[in-house]
């Protein structure tokens, strides 16, 4: 989806009836349809559809026709699957030398670790993320939307566009091999290195920000009038700064009484700071969030230029002035549904080779005749054999 | 080891996490980058924790060790007319900028995109900002911290029964470089084959919403908000985190099939529990899934968190431990893959950055 973004000739290769992953919801008015699921729609945009049946000698024969001609090829299957079918980096280099071959899977495609099953969750708890997100009595959770896929498949597309830029340069091919897991360890900011330089395991604190920036947790999540914001205290010039304003602005509603009022901010030591020192100050914090709105502390925020924003709901990012402002809603086109859907658009804003909003995701089997009788130059007739015979 | 950005040259005028993470991406894959910094206003990571020792030090911290590996350092004082020309010196030198100043700071330096391009036309330049260089917001200085907020993170984790926990840290800082990875290679391709440069504006809220772009379209085409659920998902239970044997240990253990929920009542010595109808099909268990994951829970209680994983995935049932921070260093599999090399450091010692 982000190669065909970025302008890339994409083709989805599903077996015949559809991939599997057309049955991952929501779907559209709750319809389990194969055309309809708004997972497929999503991450599926802007690419043409072949249906292929990997498992038939003559399908194995078509991937191979159709890899000769490509320059890249994405894949997610089971460590192994592709290499059991013949179909590995090692066959398909020897039908394209200057093939980029990159794999998405679970844990990379050897190690120890390498056959096991690693949905979403697996991942993520292996990746040592899991362990610090969550209220300190529950169990420890995810962000709970599967987010870890489609970030290990931003570094694929990353490892894929740098093979293709090296591939331009020298002429060699490449294999790319992303890993869930480890895509997800960096998402723990800092924690892996308290453990590595003081030995020390950092461990889930709710609404708090674990020590990331200071020496105590402290709240990041605060309550307001119609739901909750995000904000925390930071020390340095930036804190000094952020804080004042905060103060002031609590002070011109009368709410920043003598005690908040004669805090010396540029005299905080966040790395000496106590959670003596700071609960007092977070109290008087609440009680101010706790009588506006996340639209008005959001108007606050950009005002002040406090370090806040508010948690939105999707609702909230569907409605937000920043995001229309710069474009990033684009309808596309659903003409068998006699409608068109608002989707998030570019993923980045560059000039002069913008990043473009595709067409709709291709319905099963949508682009045989295409790729088949224009690209490899098979005749309507052999098309419709091959798909009597369930190759295609 | 050739690496595939060998040659290129990157100015990396950034601080605090996302900035850094993207240059040290192209440090990693053999590009020569050179981080500027001031030695009067060093980048504040470089005073937070944690310390070698604990003993607080420009040079002692690991945080700013890690988010910086393969770099070059300068020191060098844009405040002042002589710094800003040997800036500029070093943009024409450079392939690629990336920075992440608040939107508009370098332009009020004379170091925009505008400016720079006029000294190096085929410049390619990266701006990762919280929520984007231009809109009206475009002046607000954030984090990802924040910004993970806004892009629905934050109202996505945690239980449905109480407020949002926040995402450790934050999320866009680490999820941006891999984007910002993908548009700055392809940018760099564009060039080899145009001649042309490039500028890119990326923003966290943007990135970060995209993550949840299904959520978003069901929200679009069902009229239907999304809600924190905890670790349950629509589409596999039992799904979920189990408490095993010791103190505040968990095993995330998915179903995503019935194949794989029948595995995992085989695994727990209930075979004939796959056939109950109120656990048969995924919709049943749904409707169940209280019970079912008191079930699984009173199963996985007393029982040791790895050997449990191993018993599971060999039968095929998606498991993993919840590892924690010393775990991690650990896993066999992040060590086979070689994910924490050990680096030697004059201040800070041997150390394994990730």
């Amino acid at each position: 989806k982000l190669l065909a973004d970025l302008g890339a000739e994409v083709v989805k290769v599903e077996r015949p009836g559809g991939d599997p992953a057309r049955m991952i919801g929501p779907f559209l008015q709750d319809d389990p349809h194969p055309d309809k699921s708004l997972f497929w729609f999503a991450f599926c945009q802007g690419k043409k559809g072949i249906t292929l049946n990997l498992e038939e000698p003559r399908g194995q024969e078509l991937l191979k026709r159709l890899v000769a001609k490509a320059d890249a090829l994405v894949e997610s299957f089971p460590p192994g699957y592709l290499d059991s079918l013949g179909l590995g980096y090692d066959a398909l280099r020897e039908v394209n030398p200057s093939l980029v071959f990159a794999s998405v899977t679970p844990f990379g495609t050897t190690g120890p670790y390498s056959s096991y099953k690693g949905p979403d969750i697996v991942a993520v708890a292996m990746s040592g993320y899991m362990s610090l997100s969550g209220d300190t009595d529950r169990a420890p959770v995810r962000v709970g939307y599967p987010i870890t896929y489609p970030i290990a498949c931003t570094e694929a597309a990353a490892g894929t566009v740098m093979a293709l830029f090296h591939r331009g340069r020298t002429g060699q091919g490449q294999r790319v091999d992303t890993s869930a897991q480890q895509a997800s360890v960096s998402l723990g900011a800092n924690a892996p290195t308290f453990m590595d330089i003081n030995q020390r395991i950092i461990r889930r604190s709710g609404q708090f920000r674990g020590e990331l920036l200071a020496a105590i947790p402290e709240r990041q999540v605060w309550p307001c009038k119609d739901g909750f914001i995000s904000f925390a205290i930071y020390g340095g010039d930036t804190g000094a700064r952020v804080n004042q304003a905060l103060v002031d602005w609590m002070d011109s509603e009368g709410m920043a009484d003598d005690f908040l009022r004669s805090i010396d901010w540029k005299a905080l030591d966040m790395s000496t700071v106590t959670r003596e020192w700071m609960e007092p100050v977070e109290e008087r914090l609440g009680a101010f969030f706790l009588t506006h709105t996340k639209q008005e502390m959001l108007q606050g925020a950009l005002e002040r230029r406090l370090i806040l924003l508010p948690v939105y709901d999707v609702t909230d990012i569907l409605n937000d002035p920043q995001l229309q402002a710069r474009g990033y809603w684009k309808e596309v086109e659903h003409p068998e549904l006699g409608r068109s859907l608002t989707y998030p658009g570019p993923f980045i804003q560059s000039s002069p080779t913008p990043v473009r909003s595709g067409q709709r995701a291709p319905l099963v089997g949508e682009h045989n005749q295409e790729v088949y009788g224009q690209w490899l130059g098979l005749s309507p007739e052999e098309i419709k054999t091959l798909q009597q015979q369930g190759v295609i | 080891m050739p690496g595939i950005f060998d040659g290129i040259k990157v100015a990396d005028f950034t601080h605090f996490g996302i900035g850094p993470m993207t240059g040290r991406y192209m440090a990693d894959h053999g590009a020569t980058v050179v981080h500027v910094e001031s030695a009067t206003r060093p980048d504040t990571i470089r005073t937070s924790p944690p310390f070698r020792d604990g003993a607080v030090g420009l040079n002692r911290g690991g945080f700013f060790a890690t988010l910086n590996t393969g770099k070059m350092s300068l020191s060098l004082n844009l405040k002042t007319e002589r710094g800003l020309e040997l800036a500029r010196k070093l943009v024409v030198w450079a392939d690629v900028v990336v920075e992440n100043f608040a939107p508009g700071v370098l332009r009020g330096m004379g170091l925009g995109y505008d400016d720079l391009a006029q000294l190096n036309p085929d410049l390619i330049m990266i701006s990762l900002t919280n929520l984007g260089q231009t809109g009206p917001y475009a002046g607000h200085p954030g984090t990802g911290t924040v910004a993970q907020a806004v892009a629905g993170l934050v109202h996505l984790m945690g239980w449905p029964d109480r407020g949002p926990a926040t995402p450790f840290g934050a999320i866009p800082d680490f999820v941006a470089p891999y984007f910002g990875a993908l548009a700055v290679s392809a940018a760099l391709d564009h060039r080899r084959r145009t001649g042309q440069g490039q500028y890119i504006d990326l923003s966290q809220f943007e990135i970060s919403s995209w993550l949840i772009a299904p959520l978003i379209l069901e929200r679009v085409a069902n009229n239907r908000e999304a809600v924190r659920v905890g670790n349950r998902d629509a589409h596999a239970a039992p799904h979920g985190a189990f408490p095993c044997q010791g103190e505040d240990r968990w095993l995330a253990i998915a179903c995503t099939s019935d194949e794989e929920w029948q595995a995992l009542c085989r695994v727990m010595g209930q075979p004939e529990l796959s056939a109950d109808p109120r656990f048969a099909t995924l919709e049943a268990r749904k409707v169940n899934e209280d019970e079912l994951e008191a079930m699984v829970s009173a199963w996985t209680r007393g029982r040791p968190a790895h050997d449990t994983m191993h018993l599971l995935q060999q039968a095929g049932v998606p498991a993993g431990v919840v590892e924690d921070m010393a775990e991690i260093y650990d896993d066999p599999q992040l060590q086979h893959r070689q994910h924490f090399p050990l680096l030697d450091h004059p201040e800070i010692g041997p150390h394994r950055p990730q």
